[in-house]
């Protein structure tokens, strides 16, 4: 489909909003540059996150798995690959994993594919780590020249990727297979819709993007083991922040994201040891106050006031 | 018969101990409209269930233009050229009305997209007298208009096959003609058909053939007065002490 006035504009600002926020590193240095890695990563993070659970439903808990082998992927590899190389590398590696995983449980239902996910990046770390008993080797070293203001203009670079990926993918055959899937199986498949292929092909994107952020951030930790690489809590942290924001829309999780990092910053500056006790409540203030995250609040709001305006 | 555009053989479903659907048999001619009769629970959605792919068959085969579909996937058979309708209206609720025929028209039998699939749904639309309620929300439409927008998406990718799942059911007398009509029109149009059906009036008028089956098995085909005068489906319909 062409482009209309409007998609030029929205694209025109979009830019604009991207090449402000690339600024940022030369505005400052240390705490709020921290703070713009922490919200390009989680942007990157939820939003491909959210384009395949957003009209699947099925979520995920892969991410902490994805990144733990991106940032493998750049550990094992910095001393022979150019940086840019071993993220994309990554980005392979990821996608085809994830479509490993999604060939092996996509077919099952919710609550399977929930678990699976879960232990997938449990399986990984545990594999690693034997790996590293057996070969007498603890963690791995990073150095690599790339500061903190590279750090984050690569992961501004992947947000805007994932941005306009997710942009073109909503006006896809693709995109609209996975919505229809998303609303009955069903009828999808009666509708000719190849629906174990359509949600394979989708679920690769947040893998290769996990795994590219991790590869991408590896650097900034220096030294890398399986407990850090494969935190769980990544994952819990991106399904909270996506649906926070509302996974239907692609801005969606960017809304979630924003709130949700400067609230656990102040969390965990303030209250160093209560960072998971936060998590846990906003999974619960999100799945009783705002099951459809900030843009379903949005919606309800808008309805009520084109009504009492039409009124 | 002319060139079978479907056929059935031994066709059998079971679910665990029962037997749903027990070694069916069946051709339906290009162009023809079937009618597949047969009291509550008898395996009518059954059979059509198995002809779309929606379920495996535990036995038989089912052919279309004489290359077997059975053991494909319902995405398959309906890129195949057969579509259908459910006997409970199976909507997409995140969508309009415009959209929920789009969806039928992207990826089936005859591939539209963009400008091309929006213009085809319009024009749908218009067939099955939704004309002007593209742009609805699903939860404004009537009982009957909720059956035209699922016949609308079925007819959207331009399906050879058509199975019509109780599509009259729930009608009053006045969309039960209108609704007699528009299938007319599609068989007119070159479709085949087969028709999942209670309605006398409807079985009367638009069936060339009928098919009737009880407890799984076919019981009697024929000409609709033939069946409906055949003492075993009334037998069937009404219960062994009646007859
Ligand atoms: N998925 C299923 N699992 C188990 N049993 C089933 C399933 N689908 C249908 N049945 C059983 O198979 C039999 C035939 O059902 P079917 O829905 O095909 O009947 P029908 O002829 O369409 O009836 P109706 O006129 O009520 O729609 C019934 O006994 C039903 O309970
Ligand atoms: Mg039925």
């Amino acid at each position: 489909m062409s482009l209309t006035a409007t998609d030029i504009r929205n694209l025109c600002l979009s830019a604009l909003a991207l090449g402000i926020c690339a600024l940022l590193p030369f505005g400052d240095n240390g705490y709020w540059l921290g703070l713009g890695v922490t919200i390009a990563m989680f942007t990157a993070l939820a939003t491909s996150w959210a384009l395949f659970s957003g009209p699947t439903h099925y979520i995920s808990l892969a991410t902490a798995a994805f990144f733990g082998v991106g940032t493998y992927v750049t550990g094992l590899g910095i001393e022979t690959l150019p940086f840019w190389a071993l993220v994309i590398l990554a980005g392979g590696i990821g996608a085809v994993l994830a479509a490993l995983v999604g060939l092996a449980t996509l077919r099952l239902s919710g609550v399977y594919f929930v678990i699976f996910t879960l232990g997938l990046a449990e399986l990984v770390r545990q594999a690693i780590t034997w790996v590293q008993n057996n070969s007498g080797q603890k963690g791995l070293y990073v150095l690599t020249d790339l500061d903190e203001a590279g750090i984050y203009w690569w992961l501004l670079g992947l947000t805007a990727l994932v941005l306009l990926g997710g942009w073109m993918i909503g006006r896809s055959r693709l995109g609209f297979a996975l919505r229809i899937i998303g609303d009955d199986e069903t009828v999808a498949a009666h509708s000719g819709i190849n629906t174990a292929r359509a949600k394979v092909l989708l679920f690769m994107v947040p893998g290769a993007v996990a795994a590219m952020t991790g590869a991408i951030l590896a650097p900034r930790y220096v030294y890398i083991e399986p407990s850090l690489a494969f935190a769980p809590i990544l994952s819990f942290q991106v399904v909270i922040m996506a649906l926070l924001g509302g996974a239907s829309r692609l801005w969606g999780p960017l809304v979630g994201v924003i709130p949700f990092t400067f609230l656990l910053e102040a969390v965990s500056s303030n209250f160093p040891n209560q960072t998971t006790l936060v998590i846990g409540i906003a999974f619960l203030v999100i799945v009783y106050l705002l099951p459809k995250g900030f843009v379903g609040l949005l919606d309800a709001v808008l309805h009520r006031i084109n009504k009492t305006g039409a009124v | 018969m002319a060139s079978s555009v479907l056929s059935l053989r031994g066709v059998t479903k079971r679910f665990g101990g029962l037997v749903a659907v027990n070694a069916m048999d069946f051709d339906v001619a290009e162009r023809e409209v079937v009618g597949l009769l047969g009291p509550n629970g008898s395996g009518k959605s059954t059979t059509l269930n198995l002809v779309s792919g929606a379920l495996p068959l535990s036995s038989g085969s089912v052919s279309l233009w004489g290359s077997r579909i059975s053991g494909l996937p319902a995405q398959t058979i309906n890129r195949k050229g057969v579509s259908r309708t459910f006997q409970l209206v199976r909507l997409l609720a995140s969508m309009n009305v415009r959209e929920n025929v789009v969806a039928g028209a992207v990826f089936g039998h005859r591939r539209r997209w963009g400008r091309d699939a929006y213009d085809h749904a319009e024009m749908l639309l218009e067939k099955v007298g939704l004309g002007g309620k593209g742009d609805m929300a699903l939860g404004q439409l009537t009982y009957i208009d909720t059956k035209r927008v699922e016949l609308a998406r079925c007819l959207a990718s331009d399906p050879k096959v058509l199975l019509l799942d109780e599509w009259l059911a729930g009608l009053n007398p006045t969309e039960l003609q209108i609704g007699i009509t528009l299938i007319k029109s599609l068989r007119d149009e070159g479709r085949t058909i087969i028709l999942v059906e209670h309605v006398m009036d409807a079985i009367r008028s638009l069936c060339d053939r009928c098919v009737v089956m009880a407890a799984g098995a076919k019981i009697a085909q024929g000409t609709p007065s033939e069946v409906l005068s055949d003492k075993e489906v009334i037998r069937a319909y009404l219960g062994d002490d009646d007859a």
